[in-house]
C-alpha cells in the first residue's frame, strides 16, 4: 500500500439521524486495510465529533479523508456561521449548540477538546459569516 | 465479567446480541452525553444510557463498544437495533435507573478506567 487513498463524503445539515455515516464508512475501509485498532478508533472518534459539529453548525459541506501507510488526513470544509472565537470553542464544556442539540446527546462542548485529545495535528481556519475548515492528522506509526 | 452477567446483576433482558453474551467487558460508561462517552477512551466497554437515539449505536460503533444498557426501562427502536446488529454490539435494556444500575455493576467489580486527564 504505497499509493495514497482518497475518499470523499457529501455532510448535510440537520440530517442528525444520518450524521456519522462517513465516519462510520471510515472506519470500516481503515479496518478493512488492517491498520491499528487503536489508530482507527482515534481517526474514527475525531472525524466523527467533526461530522457532528457539521450536522449541527453548518448548513453543509464535504469532507476528505486522505489515507497514506504513515498518515491519516481528514479536511472538512464546511459553509456555515464560522467560529467566533477558536481559543474559548477549545475549551472543555464551552459550547453555542441549543438546547434541542444537548437533549440529542451532543453539544456538551466536548467537540473540539476530543478531535484534539485524539489527534496529533489539528488546525482550525474559519471565517464568521462564510465557514470553517478543520485539517485534522493522525499519525501511523512504523513498525520496525 | 461478560455481557452476560452484565445482564444478570442488572436483572436487565437482551434486545438482540445474545449470540455475543460471553464477549468480556473490561469497563464501562453511564452518560447520557455522548461527547463525554467520546471523551474516554477505554478497551471492551459497556455504555449505560438513558438516551435513546440512532447517535448511540453510532458512538458505541466509533469507540468499539461491546454492550449497551439503555435504563430506566428505554426501548430502542427498530432502526437503532438493526443498526446494532450490523455492527455486532449487544443491547440490553434494564428498569433500573441510571445511577443504581451504574452501582450495581461498579460493586460488582466493573470499573470506570481511568480519570480524565
Amino acid at each position: 500500500m504505497n499509493d495514497k487513498i482518497i475518499l470523499k463524503y457529501k455532510v448535510d445539515c440537520d440530517d442528525f439521524t444520518r450524521a456519522g455515516e462517513a465516519s462510520s464508512s471510515v472506519k470500516r475501509k481503515l479496518k478493512l486495510m488492517g491498520f491499528d485498532p487503536e489508530i482507527i478508533r482515534k481517526v474514527a472518534i475525531s472525524l466523527y465529533e467533526g461530522e457532528i459539529n457539521m450536522v449541527i453548525h453548518s448548513y453543509g459541506g464535504t469532507i476528505e479523508v486522505i489515507i497514506s501507510p504513515d498518515e491519516i488526513e481528514m479536511i472538512l470544509v464546511d459553509k456555515g456561521p464560522g467560529i467566533e472565537n477558536i481559543e474559548l470553542a477549545m475549551q472543555a464544556g464551552y459550547s453555542t449548540a441549543p438546547d434541542k442539540i444537548r437533549s440529542l446527546g451532543f453539544g456538551a462542548g466536548m467537540g473540539l477538546p476530543n478531535m484534539k485529545k485524539y489527534s496529533d495535528d489539528l488546525n482550525i481556519e474559519s471565517i464568521v459569516g462564510v465557514g470553517t475548515t478543520l485539517r485534522i492528522r493522525v499519525y501511523v506509526p512504523i513498525e520496525e | 465479567m461478560t455481557i452476560k452477567d452484565v445482564r444478570e446483576i442488572l436483572g436487565a433482558r437482551f434486545i438482540c446480541g445474545e449470540e455475543y453474551q460471553d464477549r468480556e467487558v473490561h469497563a464501562a460508561c453511564g452518560s447520557d452525553m455522548m461527547s463525554d462517552v467520546l471523551a474516554f477512551m477505554k478497551d471492551r466497554a459497556v455504555l449505560l444510557t438513558g438516551l435513546c437515539n440512532p447517535q448511540v449505536i453510532r458512538t458505541a460503533e466509533m469507540m468499539d463498544i461491546v454492550c449497551i444498557v439503555f435504563v430506566r426501562g428505554k426501548e430502542p427502536d427498530e432502526t437503532m437495533i438493526e443498526m446494532a446488529k450490523e455492527r455486532e454490539i449487544a443491547l440490553i435494556s434494564t428498569g433500573h435507573r441510571m445511577f443504581s444500575a451504574c452501582g450495581m455493576l461498579y460493586s460488582k467489580g466493573l470499573g470506570g478506567g481511568s480519570s480524565y486527564r
